[in-house]
């Protein structure tokens, strides 16, 4: 296996997923076969070679500093699950 | 009597500017098709009842924002959740007069290459409802296959708009990166997304990219276009150069019957003029798919962190304080594939395997943008099967996700170096379309809808469904 149990409930974790008994088998055979096959990119010898992080030439896109509307407090809340007071409400911490 | 199948978007625009016939009843024809064959190929996740305007109708994969329409991304994560501001795709179309006809099923998050990954059931494909319109953007495909709408926008980032519209036998565009705004979609791969068109015809493409297409302020990775979209008229490819690259072509999977269709088209570009030669891209097709499985993955990872039962969507309440309810309404709002991707990306970004995947990755991807600018110093356009198959049966690949991955093993190259590229049909193998692919360096737009719409006359495919004639 390209990873473990005890690795796919690390990245569980990280990635705040509560997985079930089920999910974690499922996911600890599956996650092995796709690292398996994506570890091909390691066969390269890259090492002279610059990474790509974005397919354009585009930097340091600047804008003028002009003030808009932005969205009405109510509108920014309308999706909430919870509210209170023109906040998000969750539950305690 | 307006027959939604046949009709294209150039003609809506026509009917419906000489006043021949109404917005509205052009909206109401296409509601009624919609009735009498969605409830089989369940193509759309929601329709808009009365049309907001006097133009042509047109439908969006449910990824693009639209105010005071539910907008899910076919995630139960985002069930009821409904947008406060337009995407500016839906602000331009709105501009160029066209009115909402409704949302079309997707892949969860646009992830996947047959819409059942939909955490709302999949669509099928109007060929052969046996079998899957492709995907993500299957829902777009079969709308406007089955004359549900006279055209759509969908979204690509390994392939969800070619792919699928090889399989439903549209035409289907994937833009050069930064040619059309992201502002108000939903998020899969940023480095990768691109919203498209999905028409019937080259020219009803051609259209629709000239709408949306451009600089948006709200979105700073868009640019200008260099030259303005041109409608394309032109019916000969005399003093075009097309590249056969050898391994997109002779790729592992791909069908005979796509094989020759493909074959039989490259012979078309020559005899409308075309010089045509083969080319090779050494390492961008073997290691285009494993590439883009540690890059999308990676970014999916992280966009999809904003889904926490906090500001919007579904929230999974728990006994024990707020980690728990992060941890519960993400476990029981993802399905299957988003949480794959997820793991996949947290792990190939996390502490010890960063540089050995994402870094390593990221230097694959520089390789194949090289590999592509190689070939384009002696080809305008490159040429290959869009899909190594055509529309597969309904749960033939869900229970292996890597099977599912290699659909896409000819459109991911070219998308990982930004490049644009357009699927037309070629023709049927067993009464299945085939589409071919059109690749060209960034901003060649005009370039490809040149060969596109001169292929397609000469092909003379027809797109409506042999079942429905």
């Amino acid at each position: 296996m390209a990873i473990t149990r005890e690795e796919v409930l690390h990245v569980a974790r990280l990635a705040r997923l509560e997985l079930t008994e089920d999910e974690v088998e499922r996911f600890t055979e599956q996650l092995s076969a796709i690292l398996e096959a994506v570890a091909k990119v390691s066969e390269l010898d890259l090492s002279e070679v610059e990474p790509t992080a974005h397919p354009l030439d585009v930097i340091n896109v600047w804008a003028d500093d002009e003030p808009r509307p932005c969205l009405p407090l109510d509108d920014a809340l309308a999706n909430a699950p919870d509210r209170e007071a023109g906040f998000f409400k969750v539950p305690p911490a | 009597m307006i027959d939604t199948l046949r009709l294209t978007a150039e003609e809506a625009m026509g009917l419906v500017g000489r006043g021949e016939v109404s917005g509205a009843e052009l909206h109401r024809a296409y509601l009624d098709a919609i009735d009498e064959r969605d409830g089989e190929l369940h193509s759309y996740l929601r329709t808009v009842d009365e049309p907001d305007g006097h133009g042509v109708p047109i439908a969006f994969k449910d990824l693009i924002s639209t105010r005071g329409v539910e907008t899910t991304a076919g995630s139960k994560i985002l069930s009821g959740y409904i947008p406060v501001y337009d995407a500016t795709v839906a602000t331009r179309c709105k501009e160029a007069r066209l009115t909402l006809l409704g949302k079309t099923n997707m892949d969860e998050f646009a992830m996947g290459s047959s819409t059942e990954n939909s955490g709302f059931g999949p669509t099928r494909n109007p060929w052969d409802p046996a079998r899957v319109p492709g995907g993500s953007s299957g829902g777009s495909a079969a709308a406007v296959a089955a004359g549900l709408a006279p055209w759509a926008l969908g979204s690509d980032t390994g392939g969800s708009v070619k792919q699928p519209a090889s399989l439903c036998g549209i035409v289907g565009l994937r833009p050069t990166y930064g040619t059309v705004s992201r502002y108000g979609i939903v998020a899969f791969a940023s480095s990768l997304d691109q919203i498209g068109p999905m028409t019937k015809t080259v020219r009803d493409c051609a259209l629709l990219y000239r709408i949306v297409a451009g600089r948006d302020p709200c979105d700073t990775t868009t640019v200008e276009l260099a030259q303005p979209v041109q409608i394309p008229e032109r019916e000969d490819l005399n003093g075009l150069r097309i590249g056969v690259p050898k391994e997109l072509n002779d790729a592992e999977g791909i069908e005979p019957g796509v094989k020759e269709l493909t074959e039989r088209t490259i012979e078309l570009c020559r005899e409308l003029g075309a010089e045509v030669g083969e080319t090779t891209l050494p390492r961008s097709v073997e290691f285009g798919l494993p590439c883009y499985y540690l890059v999308a993955p990676a970014e999916a990872s992280s966009n999809l962190a904003r889904y926490d039962g906090v500001r919007y969507g579904l929230r999974v309440e728990g006994e024990d304080g707020v980690r728990a309810m992060y941890d519960r309404t993400r476990d029981g709002g993802f399905g299957d594939e988003p949480k794959r991707r997820i793991m996949l990306g947290t792990y190939a970004l996390s502490a010890g395997y960063y540089e050995a995947y994402y870094g390593q990755a990221q230097k694959v991807r520089t390789v194949i943008a090289k590999e592509h600018a190689a070939a384009f110093r002696d080809f305008d356009v490159l040429v290959s099967p869009t899909s190594p198959t055509v529309a597969f049966e309904l749960g033939a690949k869900t229970a292996n996700p890597l099977a599912m991955y290699l659909s896409d093993v000819l459109t991911i190259p070219s998308n990982m170096a930004g490049l644009p590229g357009l699927s037309i049909p070629c023709g049927l193998s067993d009464g299945l379309p085939v589409g071919f692919q059109l690749i060209g360096p960034q901003f060649s737009e005009n370039t490809l809808f040149d060969v596109g719409h001169a292929l397609e006359r000469a092909i003379g495919f027809d797109f409506v469904p042999g079942r429905f004639h």
